[in-house]
């Protein structure tokens, strides 16, 4: 069954909302030393439930996003975002995504891999962007955040789902057309 | 892949032009978070007991008649300086207009020192324009929207400082760096050359080379120095003055 278009329209607002947090929340970032980051997860979620062309119209979307709000080069974090989803739509069928521990080590593998992947890019230019000792606490940090994320999201669009989708109809097991009379001749009709 | 690589290698004129165009989409939540800021701020003054705003409000004007006198005692010596300047044949140096400005976001990224400020074009912001507190420096405008510009950090690749150590005079540079924010913004300093007389606790100014960045402005205070390259150059650690991490307002420097 394809998702509603519900989801899809919550998959891109939330996705919106998540690159503007990821610019917010300055008490987070001095705490951490890394933003709020969770788009990775929603990619990975996206691409284990929706369409091709969501899922990749949302790491595209999702990249631009994060370059207008950011110093980097514009495309830059388009490519590991998009490679990220088309990877993981393409071997979905391959990939446990009803457990909860899967969910988990697919985002945190997300976050991981689009971090790494942009860092690597932003070598590759004029720019050097700032790197050093705590970058091996920052990369690990944002996969975490995103291996917590992903099961959150699954969570998320499954409440939204029951929330706004139609249920299944119930089927009884009983049959308004059969009955039992009990009596000295026991009879069913 | 086409549109990435169209992307990728667009000018940089119109690659800004397109972020300019992207970013614009986050107006709303920008305004929205801006507003809120307002009405928490109002709400907390209506919550303020009498007494409390009595007692600033005395601080206050304490804090005004001693600024009254520092003022009246920095009119003489600049007064004293533009004779000076005017003397030796040196253009007299303009006061600073300043242009207060509220911080509204940070780089979306780990990678970049940069921040955005809720000043624009049509607030006569333009690049190259010093971005500094009552502290010290913060940085320089980078890009500049119609309603918002971002603000190169001290630090940052984009914002180089050349500057001086008040008690020796000795000239270096502010290099690029990682700051870790637990340890409250730190950047590293070279100095052009051995000075073994740079030690912690000096203070670091903006030297005025460069063109960008006024001279005097402070920048930091040196944490501790160590001799490189066998003793050819000395570099130092800086603690910034300004809290880089927790900014919420800033001035703009205008010309």
């Amino acid at each position: 069954m394809n998702p509603p278009r519900l989801s899809i329209a919550f998959l891109f607002l939330l996705s919106w909302l998540g690159v503007f947090a990821q610019t917010q929340f300055a008490g987070f970032r001095e705490l951490l030393g890394v933003p709020f980051s969770i788009l990775p997860a929603l990619i990975a979620y996206s691409a284990l439930t929706h369409g091709l062309w969501t899922t990749t119209a949302l790491a595209v979307v999702t990249g631009l996003w994060v370059d207008s709000l950011s110093a980097s080069k514009l495309g830059v974090s388009v490519a590991p975002h998009f490679l990220l989803a088309l990877l993981l739509h393409l071997r979905s069928h391959l990939i446990l995504r009803d457990q909860r521990y899967a969910q988990f080590w697919i985002g945190f593998g997300s976050g991981a891999a689009i971090h790494v992947l942009v860092l690597l890019l932003l070598s590759a230019g004029q720019r050097e962007p700032l790197t050093g000792w705590a970058t091996f606490w920052q990369l690990p940090l944002l996969a975490l955040m995103n291996g917590v994320a992903c099961p959150a999201a699954f969570i998320l669009f499954d409440a939204l789902g029951l929330a706004f989708d139609y249920r299944p109809v119930f089927q009884s097991s009983f049959r308004n057309d059969r009955q039992t009379v009990r009596g000295r001749h026991d009879r069913i009709h | 892949m086409v549109l990435l690589l169209a992307l990728l290698n667009l000018p940089a004129s119109v690659a800004e032009r397109l972020k300019l165009v992207v970013s614009g989409s986050f107006l709303p939540l920008f305004g929205l978070r801006s507003a809120t800021h307002s009405f928490l701020d109002r709400a907390s003054y209506q919550l303020l007991p009498r007494s409390v705003l009595i007692e600033e409000l005395v601080k206050a004007r304490l804090e005004i008649s001693d600024l009254q006198a520092t003022l009246l005692q920095s009119q003489e010596a600049l007064g004293e300086n533009a004779r000076l300047r005017a003397a030796l044949g040196n253009p007299p140096k303009g006061p600073w207009n300043r242009r207060f400005a509220r911080v509204i976001g940070r780089d979306s990224t780990t990678w970049w020192r940069t921040l955005r400020i809720d000043l624009g074009s049509r607030d006569g912001i333009q690049p190259n324009q010093v971005v500094m507190t009552a502290a010290g420096l913060v940085g320089r405008v980078s890009q500049v929207g119609l309603t918002h510009s971002d603000v190169a950090l001290v630090g940052d690749a984009e914002c180089g400082v050349s500057v001086v150590v008040r008690e020796t005079r000795d000239q270096g540079i502010i290099k690029a760096g990682q700051a870790s924010s637990s340890e409250g913004g730190y950047v590293e300093l070279s100095l052009l050359q051995n000075s073994p007389d740079v030690m912690a606790g000096q203070t670091i100014l903006t030297s005025g080379l460069g063109g960008v960045f006024p001279s005097g402005i402070p920048v930091g205070v040196i944490q501790d120095s160590r001799a490189m390259e066998g003793g050819l150059f000395t570099s130092a650690r800086v603690r910034l003055s300004a809290a880089l991490n927790r900014l919420e307002e800033v001035w703009v420097l205008q010309p």
